[in-house]
């Protein structure tokens, strides 16, 4: 069964129909329906294609959250190989809202660290919804620390709701385990490439995703606050999570023009929740470019490259 | 409400609040509810004297009470894009910037300056509740970059008070990134093995405390004052629990090991001149010359001819 979000209820409408008749021809071989089920498909089509080109920033929320949209795992299981997971922090716990290991993409092995939301309410709640609590950065940053001493290039893949709000996690030290693995991305001699590949909301994004490169999934959204607690402080009321989505320009498009990102990946047509294996390839093809490219830096380079890449963030315009 | 009372309250309303900022000789404590003579709490750094409850101090006044005989010069704000977004919630975001301005006197919520404490140089950025909820902007990430450069040029160490609900909405992710470029002044000061020091001050919240508010080589923070990276509301509505007794208060961040001290306002500066001296004894001994250098605005004030 296929999940429709709201604004996609035409195109459910028409796939809908085409479905029927399929049915109906099944029961009834001497039906010809072939003509019939062309010209509606063409029609969704159509819809789909000119729905997709002009989403507003909360139709992209939607596509972003969509439960069909592939997360962290399926990336891993379709571009990485011999992916060998690691867990804990050496502290406390392991932390499952953050799956990290080492991996090969495309035979040159690499340290993968991304946050996973989980497909159905026993993984949902064993990855708490891709919110990670204090452990699952300093997992993230012992991690970087491992790739920064055998020189891999560190990938992160981003889609999380946000950091853990718990009791426990403000009093295991969740702000200073962010600020710290801000810290360790931004001092990695080795490449560092965060894809956005979800929602990438807050500290909780920002943490792993300081690096030398940022890529982003065309229907991805990445924010300093949801849509919903933006309009809940400015509007002061949960109603306004569309403007409140506009004016924050948490787009690809937006983010990539503000120079915040460096590259958007495309997604396939009617986003990536159709078509996962083609987006993943896709998404797999931009990384191994992107790393190619990165690989002939030298540390030092890499290093102030990133730093320079964010010094210079809104600096321009001025002169 | 009849229209009567509509036109008629905003009226009544305007004389009594009048009334009350004319003649604001005395200040009730937020805490204790005490009347406070107004000059007996500015002595006093906005502690209130019967029960040590720490009021909010602007930065100007706090700067008068870290440096030598409240000598130091203020660096300017630096400029930074005005509303890229064009960000607009009820109100345009410059209109907003507009009446923190008015109402701050101040030109954004951090403010930078350089002198000295003890005789040591240093340089200190302050973090300004009253603007804007002290959320970091753009250029609250671009006078942490310039106080870390100016730092850095000096040789002195950066001593950081935090006070933040935490990212400026208004400027999306522009605001998200100065978590990631206050970082890297923090780095700045690592590399040339200079103090970075925090304090800590109510409330400190969000990407503030999640990036450099956390990672100084000394956290010092102000009694009782709110640090997290969550709020309590948000933490609430999550785990629908009430919160417990002093969560995320200065002093229980101590006992969980995340400040080093909690510490009276009035001891704030002779803790971190004590903190310094000896942070600064080893590049002191090798390279005094170079080490010492007088910030510009007090050697020519110095040197006038009186
Ligand atoms: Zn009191």
């Amino acid at each position: 069964m296929r999940t429709y979000l709201d604004f996609e209820k035409p195109i459910a409408e028409l796939e809908g129909k085409v479905e029927e008749l399929r049915q109906l021809a099944a029961e009834d071989p001497t039906m010809n329906i072939s003509d019939e089920v062309a010209k509606l498909e063409l029609k969704a089509d159509n819809l789909l294609r000119q729905s997709y080109a002009k989403l507003s920033p909360w139709q992209k929320t939607l596509v972003a959250r969509h439960p069909n949209r592939p997360h962290c795992q399926d990336y891993i299981d379709r571009l990485i190989d011999d992916f060998t997971p690691l867990a804990g922090d050496r502290g406390f716990a392991e932390d499952a809202a953050i799956i990290a290991g080492l991996g090969k993409l495309k035979g040159r092995p690499v340290m993968i660290i991304g946050q996973e939301k989980g497909n159905d309410i026993e993984s949902r709640m064993r990855h708490n919804f891709g919110m990670a609590r204090p452990e699952g950065y300093r997992k993230a940053i012992r991690l970087m620390n491992l790739a920064e001493q055998f020189r891999l290039p560190v990938i992160t893949l981003i889609d999380t709701p946000g950091a853990y709000p718990g009791i426990g996690a403000e009093e295991r030290g969740q702000a200073q385990a962010i600020a710290s693995s801000i810290e360790r991305s931004l001092s990695l001699t080795v490449p560092l490439i965060a894809v956005i590949i979800g929602e990438g909301m807050s500290g909780g994004a920002i943490a792993l995703a300081a690096g030398n490169d940022v890529l982003m999934l065309e229907h991805a959204i990445y924010s300093v606050i949801s849509p919903e607690g933006c309009s809940s402080i400015l509007w002061r009321s949960s109603d306004n999570a569309e403007e409140a989505a506009a004016a924050m320009k948490l787009t690809a498009q937006e983010l990539l023009s503000l120079k915040i990102i460096d590259e958007i990946i495309p997604e396939p047509m009617g986003g990536a929740h159709r078509e996962p294996a083609q987006a993943i390839h896709q998404a797999g093809e931009e990384i191994r470019k992107t790393l190619a490219k990165l690989e002939k830096l030298s540390p030092d380079e890499l290093k102030q490259g990133r730093r320079e890449k964010f010094l210079a963030m809104g600096r321009q315009g001025l002169h | 409400m009849s229209w009567l009372s509509r036109v008629v309250r905003p009226k009544i309303q305007a004389v009594l609040r009048k009334r009350d900022t004319g003649d604001s000789l005395w200040h009730k404590c937020d805490a204790c509810n005490q009347m406070i003579f107004h000059r007996e709490l500015s002595d006093n750094l906005n502690v209130c004297p019967g029960c040590g409850h720490h009021m909010r101090i602007a930065p100007k006044e706090r700067f008068d009470s870290l440096f030598d005989e409240a000598q130091y010069e203020t660096l300017p704000t630096p400029q930074v894009a005005a509303d890229p977004l064009k960000f607009r919630d009820q109100k345009k975001y410059p209109e907003r910037l507009r009446e923190a301005r008015h109402k701050t006197g101040r030109e954004e919520a951090m403010s930078v300056a350089r002198g000295k404490i003890d005789a040591l140089p240093v340089t200190i950025a302050i973090q300004d509740f009253a603007f804007m909820g002290g959320s970091m902007g753009m250029a609250v990430g671009e006078s942490l970059v310039m106080a870390a450069e100016r730092a850095v040029k000096d040789q002195t160490p950066l001593i950081v008070f935090t006070a933040a609900g935490g990212a400026r909405m208004q400027e999306g992710m522009l605001s998200l990134m100065q978590m990631a470029r206050g970082t890297i002044a923090v780095q700045m000061l690592r590399e040339s093995a200079l103090p970075y020091i925090v304090v800590l001050t109510d409330p400190t919240t969000g990407g503030v405390t999640a990036s450099y508010g956390m990672l100084g080589d000394i956290h010092i923070a102000e009694p009782n004052a709110l640090i997290g990276f969550a709020g309590q509301r948000v933490i609430e509505q999550t785990i629908r629990e009430q919160l417990p007794e002093g969560f995320q208060r200065a002093e229980l961040l101590q006992s969980q090991g995340m400040v080093d001290m909690v510490v009276h306002r009035r001891e704030i500066r002779p803790t971190l001149s004590r903190i310094l001296q000896m942070l600064m004894y080893d590049r002191l001994q090798k390279n005094p010359a170079t080490a010492l250098p007088r910030p510009a605005a007090l050697t020519q004030a110095d040197d006038m001819p009186a």
